[in-house]
């Protein structure tokens, strides 16, 4: 049943932002081809500012992976990783995510590519990267702009709240697919 | 931090190709990490646009503005200590609303906004309040439906269905939500009850 639903969401998604997006801001008088033009020129900019960050990591983490490292440290966690059969090679992925959401986004991209989108670690790598947050990033920009020195038990709650959403994207990739 | 997490791959990396004999392996890997950059970036370029675009028709529309409506009964219980009208609870409302239909660019200035306005109600203190550790804990979970930049990279790297991504993805930030709502209250409490027997 909720499998279903998972599946008709995400067939239906796209089509219906397609037509309902555009038809409802019509409505509203909007200029929907200018506005979309607009929204569709900031992906320079977009590209522009993840761009430093996804060479930086590909490269450090495309070094690790082919020297060997990747596997030596893993190793311990191995039998644990395959009871729960949780694959090891997300982990700099998991390492990386709350620190940096463009040198994660990387880490994605290369396991996608390593893998394929639609392998068990490619999805996985893109459930993990859209479900978590760049926790250290977002709290020192939120504090920071107010002055606000002391987080008190926030950075608890947000790396806490990051643990349980890897938790549940794991447990849902491998309920849906 | 960063500094020494990308540092420590790097040593690591080099260190085990050198113990390996691998040291080929890594030159390469690290020239076609460059390759892939160039790539990734051009690929993403696209549906980013796409997206971009689409996200921005909605936000023209102030469909943000009317679907925030709703969330009213739900914030008065998420920050109780927020006076009912108060301007922080519409740059919360719009904050949470952007960060809901994956705005992740407008999210941030409502956040912004809002925290602004919270620390008028806290009057200035260098100590975050309550509400504020709540916005934080929502922030850093967020529910999330579209996530661009997933969906642009699965899209680029020819996946069959690139969206069926979103329903794992929705499941786990609204688990990671609750959670986090929770995980606030309880240490809030418990702070409160150490303070109090101090």
């Amino acid at each position: 049943m909720l499998g279903e639903a998972a599946d008709f969401l995400s067939r239906w998604a796209l089509p219906f932002l397609l037509l309902f997006i555009p038809t409802y801001a019509l409505l509203r008088g909007v200029r929907v081809y200018e506005a979309f033009l607009e929204g569709a020129g900031q992906a320079f900019e977009l590209i522009r500012r993840i761009f430093p960050a996804l060479v930086a990591m590909l490269v450090a983490v495309g070094v690790f992976r082919a020297s060997g490292a990747l596997e030596l440290f893993s190793a311990p966690l191995r039998p644990l990783l395959d009871r729960l059969g949780f694959p090891g090679e997300v982990l700099p992925l998991l390492l990386v995510r709350p620190f940096s959401g463009s040198g994660a986004l990387g880490i994605m991209a290369e396991l996608i590519r390593q893998h394929g989108a639609d392998s068990p670690v490619g999805r996985l790598a893109a459930a993990l990267q859209g479900s978590t947050e760049t926790t250290f990033y977002v709290l020192a920009v939120y504090f920071g702009s107010v002055g606000v020195k002391d987080y008190r038990y926030a950075v608890k709650v947000g790396l806490l709240a990051d643990a349980v959403a890897a938790g549940a994207a794991f447990l849902f990739c491998r309920w849906l697919f | 931090m960063m500094n020494l997490i990308w540092w420590g791959l790097l040593l690591c990396g080099v260190g085990v190709a050198v113990g390996t004999g691998r040291v080929e392996e890594i030159s390469r890997a690290a020239l076609e990490a460059t390759r892939l950059s160039v790539e990734l970036a051009i690929g993403l370029l696209g549906v980013a646009g796409f997206w971009l675009g689409l996200m921005k028709v909605a936000a023209e529309s102030s469909l943000l503005q009317h679907l925030v409506r709703f969330l009213r009964p739900l914030l008065r219980w998420l920050f109780p200590e927020v006076p009912a009208g108060h301007p922080a609870e519409e740059a919360i409302a719009l904050n949470l609303g952007a960060n809901l239909l994956g705005l992740g660019n407008a999210a941030t200035p409502f956040g912004l906004e809002a925290m602004r306005h919270l620390q008028d109600l806290n009057r200035g203190s260098s100590t975050a309040s309550p509400a504020m550790c709540t916005l934080l804990a929502l922030n850093t979970s967020s529910v999330t439906v579209v996530p661009v930049l997933v969906l642009s990279v699965r899209a680029a790297a020819g996946a069959a269905n690139p969206t069926d991504i979103i329903a794992p993805i929705l499941g786990a930030t609204l688990t990671s939500t609750a959670a986090a709502v929770a995980l606030d209250r309880y240490f809030r409490r418990r702070e409160e009850r150490a303070g109090r027997s101090r």
